[in-house]
């Protein structure tokens, strides 16, 4: 029991570290440019995402058995779809304001390549639990880095965070952390960083078992 | 709305250079770092990203104006144009290999991947967004597909040069791409006020 404990904390701490889907697997680029202009968006995309990632996750580990192989992509699509449009509908009702921001993003989470990687590699394989977790797991990874690339950019680019003045009124913006540009710099040093930091880890971690 | 010879001209330069795809609107990001290592391959991928999307554009509009809107069911779209450029990408193949082999074993490693480049979604949901008719839809397709062929034509050729030059080793990939595609996008922005 403890052992199957552990598993799933392994598979859900493995979305979020290990197989960071944005730092580690740099899968769905294009919302994580696109809408990470505020930590804000950033939170409303991840948990869109997230949603649709643990409902598509679970439903496909449930029906894994009944889809013949041939199909298999056109039906985990079909899958992943209703939960898109549910999320759009469900964001438009309750959070018109996020809704606008976001905009043609929530629909394309449909083509974001992470939930129909997750759906292929893991929940055609696994059971409902373990795919919940992992889905969970993956959403969170995605939401923790797109939210960090939002942070840096609200709060460099406008000085504001959550549209709260932090820097001061002294503070001269980097208006072009906020535009088009930004994004891509901004995640591409990210990346670099988070790389360096993981290479370092490794060659520590092999000093101490030759040790 | 009819569109002037020079109306077109405008909407052709908005496309490319003012709004490109990649670069001001951040869709079709993932074929744009995958697959621009080489110049040729990119070429490739352009001719069939251009190909597609113009084709998505005209059928999802029909699909779109014909039975979603007269049936009101307007909120299943991202389902039926999911399902319209899945099968569009299919019968292109299949046509290509029938009728003109030279091109599928030159495209044909590409073609299937543009179902999940969000690019060709995108323009679909965003003609509706914009209520553009049917030339301005088709237009838009074809014009965007080839600001996205510009980005990653430059991008590759950018990166064959880069194989050859001494990057720090956590930066190389992925992350001196995208600093790089931050660059192109500064140029980019240049061409902002131009319509």
């Amino acid at each position: 029991m403890s052992k199957n404990d552990n598993n799933l904390r392994g598979v859900f701490i493995n979305g979020i570290f290990n197989e960071n889907p944005t730092f580690r697997l740099v899968l769905g680029t294009c919302p994580t440019l696109a809408v990470t202009t505020s930590a804000m968006n950033g939170i409303g995309m991840g948990a869109a995402a997230t949603f649709v990632l643990i409902g598509s996750n679970v439903v496909i580990s449930l029906i894994r058995s009944f889809i013949p192989n041939k199909v298999r992509i056109p039906a985990f699509i079909v899958v992943i779809c209703t939960f898109v449009t549910m999320v759009q509908m469900l964001m438009q009702a309750y959070l018109p304001a996020l809704y606008d921001s976001l905009g043609i993003f929530i629909p394309l989470i449909v083509v974001n390549c992470i939930i129909l990687a997750r759906a292929e590699a893991f929940a055609a394989k696994n059971n409902v639990i373990r795919s919940a977790a992992d889905g969970l797991g993956m959403g969170l990874g995605f939401t923790l880095s797109i939210t960090l690339i939002g942070i840096i950019r609200e709060l460099f680019g406008t000085g504001m965070l959550f549209g709260n003045q932090l820097l001061g009124s002294g503070y001269e913006p980097m208006l072009l952390l906020v535009l088009a540009p930004g994004g891509f710099i901004v995640y591409g040093l990210l990346l670099g960083i988070i790389n360096a930091i993981g290479e370092r880890r490794k060659k520590n971690n092999k000093g101490v078992t030759s040790a | 709305m009819r569109l002037s010879e020079v109306g077109i001209f405008v909407f052709m330069i908005d496309c490319i250079l003012c709004n490109n795809y990649i670069f001001s609107r951040f869709l079709g990001c993932c074929p744009f770092l995958g697959v621009s290592s080489k110049v040729e391959t990119s070429i490739g991928m352009g001719i069939a990203v251009t190909f597609v999307m113009g084709l998505a554009s005209l059928f999802t509009w029909a699909v779109y104006e014909y039975v979603l809107l007269p049936l009101d069911l307007t909120y299943l779209n991202t389902i039926a144009f999911i399902f319209i450029i899945a099968a569009l990408v299919q019968f292109v193949e299949m046509f290509m290999k029938k009728s003109l082999p030279a091109l599928y074993s030159a495209l044909g490693i590409y073609l299937p991947l543009i179902t999940t480049n969000c690019a060709v979604l995108g323009v679909a949901l965003l003609n509706i967004q914009s209520s553009y008719g049917l030339l301005e839809s088709v237009l838009n397709g074809v014009f965007g597909a080839l600001g996205f062929m510009l980005a990653i034509v430059i991008m590759a050729g950018v990166r064959e040069r880069l194989e050859t030059s001494d990057i720090p080793l956590p930066f190389k990939g992925f992350s001196i791409s995208l600093v790089i595609a931050g660059m192109m996008s500064v140029a980019f922005l240049g061409f902002k006020g131009l319509v």
